[in-house]
């Protein structure tokens, strides 16, 4: 079967961010870009239900910046076998990512689309599920095992207080948690036949669906500042201190 | 004016996280009303009727909504969704499921994981794993919104709504229940714990986490989690981990142990209300965002620390 994976470009999980002083959003300019790290997570399972035999071919796609193809050729080196930029420089909201991909899906049929369970620039945790509601397919979310059992999809998921293991009819939708897998590093030669992969850009507009946000960000703070620093010499003080704060 | 929260439950109990998101829907403002969808769930719904300021408590009994699979838990919301501005559902893993399925069915963007309510269209919500906080107002008629319980304080209890049955929708039927196993650890979960005290790679096995972490844990009745680097090798697994791409916890107490306080951490753990840290390097960055700072060899003040409990 055809897996899809939607990969996004977003700072670097390591980098401390830093709020623009206007409060329009946060500083991009000079900083490490990397995979959302869930979407790591995806593209390994993808390629290793390619291995396993059971994807037959792996299409990445992206909606970003000219840029964005540097994530694009990552997933390449680990394993996917083209991709798709969807170029654009504005903000595109989860809503309008999920109905790029319902384009894409409906132009690439895959039998199974294979996500991020968030992106951790917006944190917003919604367009794979959306994307599984514009398609009309089961959603299979929060991924810590992926199983194919006949012409279903077994998916256990990873729920506050434990695990929950549902059973999904093809097409479907996964999206990762962090328990799925260990993210592959490309290997050197792997990365060198990337640069030969299949990589087609796209315009959004000759989608032909809406994508104009829907919110307004009004501003961007930081977050208020924590008075930290205090130091306590001893157990014996530590506990005192806890207990007069009312927290033990 | 009239706004939907979703209650969360496990059909014998409602969460205590409703009553919270029902004081977020308060701030909205105009009529509150409560949908309780499950299976032998009455108990709960008479649980929610309780809850100050509810106009009424909508339930709705079905065998496929018993495990509130998304599929045909979206379907029903959206069946309901004609009569109200905005619907709500707590940011469990339930409402992070359902709800944007929900949101995309109706053409709505939805607004995840407010803090705030500023008015009835704009809402503040975090960004970056809480290292940016964000203001923003949504064009769209009716709003779909998942809410941070632990950002609003729980409405009271001296409610008595009226329990109103409606009628399921049809299930897709696109996916199915297999199983489902919870954790049997008699700790409470690390996002829901008032308690957290996590280890770090300084602990240097699984071993020192059941002899040096677990016994304090024990007697706060705390959840135990992890640093980032304490998962990588191999100490504990990954849902122990705390940080910007494991779980995000806002405990009473956080209590950090051998960890040196790396930024991705300090997004997991940093909106915690008091916070220690135990690290034997005392530049560790850790200590500039602890409340209370112990400079020591962990593997001295944990025994110490458990036995002055």
């Amino acid at each position: 079967m055809k897996v899809l994976v939607p990969v996004k470009r977003v700072i670097d999980y390591n980098v401390k961010v830093r709020v623009k002083s206007d409060q329009t959003g946060v500083d991009l300019a000079n900083v490490k870009m990397s995979m959302n790290p869930f979407d790591e997570i995806a593209v390994e399972e993808a390629v290793r239900l390619k291995e396993a035999g059971i994807a037959s071919e792996i299409v990445a796609v992206s909606i970003g910046p000219e840029k964005a193809q540097d994530q694009l050729r990552q997933a390449l080196a680990m394993g996917a076998d083209r991709a798709i930029l969807i170029k654009t420089d504005e903000t595109v909201e989860p809503l309008a990512v999920a109905k790029l991909l319902k384009a894409v899906a409906e132009e690439e049929k895959p039998q199974l689309v294979i996500c991020g369970k968030q992106a951790i620039d917006d944190d917003c945790n919604q367009t794979g599920q959306m994307l599984a509601a514009l398609l009309g397919w089961a959603q299979g979310t929060f991924a810590s095992k992926v199983e194919k059992d006949g012409d279903k999809l077994n998916v256990t998921r990873e729920i506050d207080g434990g695990l929950q293991t549902v059973s999904l009819a093809l097409p479907a939708v996964v999206t990762t948690d962090l328990r799925l897998n260990e993210p592959r590093y490309a290997s050197l030669p792997n990365i060198m036949k990337a640069k030969k992969k299949p990589l087609d850009v796209k315009e959004p507009s000759t989608f032909g669906v809406d994508i104009a946000p829907r919110l307004k960000v009004l501003k961007v703070t930081e977050p208020p500042k924590r008075q930290g620093g205090a130091k306590v010499a001893s157990v014996a003080e530590l506990v005192g201190k806890l207990k007069e704060a009312g927290v033990i | 004016m009239a706004v939907l929260v979703i209650a969360d439950h496990n059909n014998e109990t409602l969460s205590d996280a409703t009553g919270k998101t029902v004081s977020a829907a308060q701030k909205i403002g105009g009529d509150v009303d409560i949908l309780v969808a499950g299976a032998g769930c009455r108990s709960v719904a008479e649980a929610a009727a309780k809850i100050s300021g509810v106009r009424k408590v909508l339930l709705v009994e079905a065998p496929h909504y018993e495990h509130r699979l998304a599929e045909p838990f979206a379907a029903l919301i959206v069946s309901l969704a004609d009569g109200y501005d905005a619907l709500l559902k707590t940011a469990t893993t339930t409402g992070k499921n359902v709800m944007p399925r929900v949101a995309a069915l109706l053409d709505v963007m939805q607004i995840s994981e407010i803090i705030d309510v500023v008015s009835p269209d704009t809402f503040v919500r975090p960004i970056y794993a809480g290292n940016a906080i964000e203001t923003v107002q949504s064009s769209d008629k009716k709003k779909v919104i998942t809410v941070r319980a632990t950002a609003f304080k729980a409405a009271g209890e001296d409610g008595a709504a009226p329990i109103e049955e409606a009628p399921a929708a049809s299930d897709p039927g696109l996916s199915s229940f297999v199983k489902e196993e919870l954790t049997k650890s008699e700790r409470p979960e690390l996002t829901a714990a008032k308690i957290v005290i996590s280890g770090g790679r300084a602990l240097g096995s699984y071993e020192n986490f059941e002899k040096y972490i677990f016994p304090v844990a024990d007697k706060l009745g705390a959840a135990v989690g992890a640093s980032r680097a304490a998962v990588d090798a191999g100490y504990v697994p990954n849902d122990y981990q705390v940080g910007q791409t494991g779980k995000v916890v806002a405990p009473e107490l956080y209590i950090a142990v051998g960890i040196s306080g790396a930024i991705q951490h300090l997004a997991g753990m940093k909106d915690s209300k008091v916070i220690v840290a135990i690290n034997k390097d005392e530049e560790a960055p850790i200590f500039q965002i602890a409340d209370y700072g112990l400079v020591g060899d962990l593997f001295k003040i944990m025994p110490e620390l458990e036995a002055a409990l």
